[in-house]
């Protein structure tokens, strides 16, 4: 499987990072050699194989619904970067 | 003092011979003296350490002592610990101080450990050489132009060189056994589930265990027993009670099943490693274990089905990362695709975002079933390979991993070549099996590991082969020159 440059820059945009020309070049051949490496898996016939996705087969357990944390809304946003009032501060998104 | 085990320091400190203030005190010293060669912490607790080293004493003084008070231990940097950087070894997290405490942290305070700090570790646990850290890479205490293995190299270098009595480590693919091969200590793996990941910094969801390294199977026995646990925080936790793991050790092995992996000894494996990793197999059969040979067939695979599954999970798990709630935020964003793209850049190291690229392509639209679900399928394959093994035999055992540890940047400009490294260690994280490496001969002068794999919920089993062989021989008794 080889990628080209834009599809770096496709994929890394879907993964919110910015990448500079140079680091997509590199990114290119780095990324090209482990889709190589995973492309090993199309050897093996999986058609009548079930997919594993979690390895003790357990169910999720569900709790009642309740509230149980209380507010520490001060802590939790002590090391925000930027708060104001409570809230976390991102730049203007509605004009 | 330093050189003495848990249950040793213990019983020192319920007859008095030293207050833990005074083992505490040591290490902090001993840190102080060699870790400017090691930089195996990121942050040392001095102040903490010697409150809750006060606390110990005060606890052995009313007889409410148990195994582990007042023993000095330190956390991989992946644990939150209130109050106290938790940083994940990323300039992402640099700035962050966690406002509460992981599970296995609460857990071992409360058992009385006295926490000397965090230590150094692969970038968000991603590597295994310890030289993808922001603070650096550490040296392993063997030979400190060598790498001490990773993603928990801090923990596995810290304890080899006696900076504390044990640490904490994580395992997504081989992240405690094979740091503990390359420095010469004891790491466990345990089950998928056993210990709590809550407060545990999220890699892979479906693959991370935390696990004790330390310097005998015996103190890793006292040291999970402690950690693990029922947490209801963590969906994974399984509800079943603590072994008492030390007290299970007393077992000889007349009899026990022991099954040679075969594809674990095939042309990547380095000669030197092969042969330790035989003589410690005989040594088993000398203490009157069956040895058989075992095929996993599809273990050539696990690396390949690795990853998709552990950068897809990492990609889902590393988007919380945005610069907006915690971590660092990168200056005078234009806008908030902005300020996402360029917090991120900035915080993330190289590895970091070729694994969470790697995800994001596998878990894009049309590639879903191409990537992760063949994955997940093979994943299956690998883990259906165990369960017929297990079927034969009670133990599987091989190398940990297929070279000693090699020279710093050896393996840093091909990550493929780095990935392997984790050969023998992520098939028993696909499976979610509990696995162990333990210190058997050297091979030039530097470590090599036993990997012990046993069928779920057999820690004790694991650790009470690894005990025996330990009775028997002083492999594991082997200190690094210059830190003795």
């Amino acid at each position: 499987m080889s990628l080209e440059r834009a599809d770096v820059q496709k994929i890394a945009h879907l993964a919110r990072l910015a990448v500079s020309d140079t680091e997509a070049e590199a990114l290119v051949k780095d990324l090209g050699n482990i889709l190589d490496l995973v492309a090993q898996m199309d050897a093996v016939d999986t058609e009548t194989v079930s997919p594993m996705a979690h390895p003790t087969d357990m169910a999720q357990r569900l709790r009642p619904d309740e509230v149980t944390e209380t507010d520490q809304r001060e802590a939790f946003q002590a090391h925000a970067p930027a708060v104001e009032n409570g809230l976390f501060l991102v730049p203007k998104v509605i004009e | 003092m330093h050189d003495k085990s848990i249950a040793e320091l213990s019983a020192g400190l319920k007859a008095g011979e030293y207050s833990s203030v005074e083992l505490t005190r040591h290490f902090l010293d001993r840190i102080a003296a060699h870790d400017g060669q090691l930089n195996s912490f990121i942050t040392v607790t001095e102040a903490g350490a010697l409150a809750q080293a006060e606390a110990a004493d005060a606890r052995i003084k009313a007889g409410e002592a148990g195994p582990l008070t007042g023993i000095p231990i330190a956390h991989k940097d992946i644990f939150c610990t209130r109050g106290v950087r938790t940083s994940c070894a990323s300039k992402m997290l640099d700035p962050f101080v966690a406002p509460y405490d992981a599970t296995v942290v609460t857990n071992l305070a409360a058992a009385g450990v006295v926490m000397l700090g965090k230590t150094n570790m692969d970038e968000f646990a991603m590597g295994s050489s310890n030289e993808t850290s922001f603070y650096g890479p550490v040296s392993n205490p063997w030979d400190t132009d060598r790498v001490p293995g990773g993603s928990s190299g801090g923990s596995a270098a810290a304890v080899a060189a006696r900076l504390c009595v044990a640490a904490t480590g994580t395992d997504t693919g081989g992240s405690i056994r094979q740091p503990a091969s390359y420095c010469g200590i004891t790491g466990l793996k345990p089950t998928y589930g056993r210990v709590s990941r809550y407060g545990m910094i999220a890699f892979a969801s479906s693959l991370d265990q935390a696990g004790p390294m330390t310097r005998s199977a015996e103190d890793a026995a006292l040291l999970l027993t402690g950690m693990s646990g029922f947490d209801p925080k963590d969906s994974t936790s399984i509800e079943r009670p603590v072994e008492d793991y030390a007290a299970a050790l007393g077992k000889d092995l007349k009899g026990l099943k022991v099954g040679v992996v075969k594809e674990f000894f095939g042309d990547g494996l380095d000669g030197g490693v092969a042969g330790s990793v035989q003589a410690a197999i005989d040594a088993l059969k000398k203490l009157g274990a069956e040895v058989v040979e075992v095929s996993l067939p599809n273990s050539g695979l696990s690396v390949p089905a690795y990853y998709v599954v552990a950068p897809a999970e990492c990609s889902s798990n590393l988007s919380r990362m945005d610069g907006v709630r915690f971590g660092h935020r990168c200056e005078d964003s234009k806008d908030l695709m902005d300020l996402y793209e360029r917090s991120r850049s900035e915080g993330f190291g190289d590895e970091v975002k070729r694994r969470i690229l790697i995800g994001t392509y596998a878990l894009s639209a049309g590639y879903y079933d191409a990537y992760y679900l063949k994955a997940q399928k093979i994943r299956r394959l690998i883990s259906d390979d165990f369960k017929r093994a297990f079927e034969q035999v009670d133990v599987l055992v091989g190398p940990a991993a297929p070279d000693t540890a090699f020279v710093k940047g050896a393996k840093s400009d091909d990550p493929v070549a780095m990935y392997l490294s984790d050969i023998y260690t992520i098939a028993v994280n696909l499976a979610g099996l509990p696995g162990m490496s333990v210190p058997v001969v050297p091979a030039g002068g530097l470590p090599v590991g036993l990997q012990i794999i046993g069928n779920y919920f057999e820690e004790g089993r694991l650790l009470n082969v690894a005990h025996q062989l330990q009775l028997a021989t002083d492999w594991h008794q082997a200190a690094p020159a210059g830190f003795a």
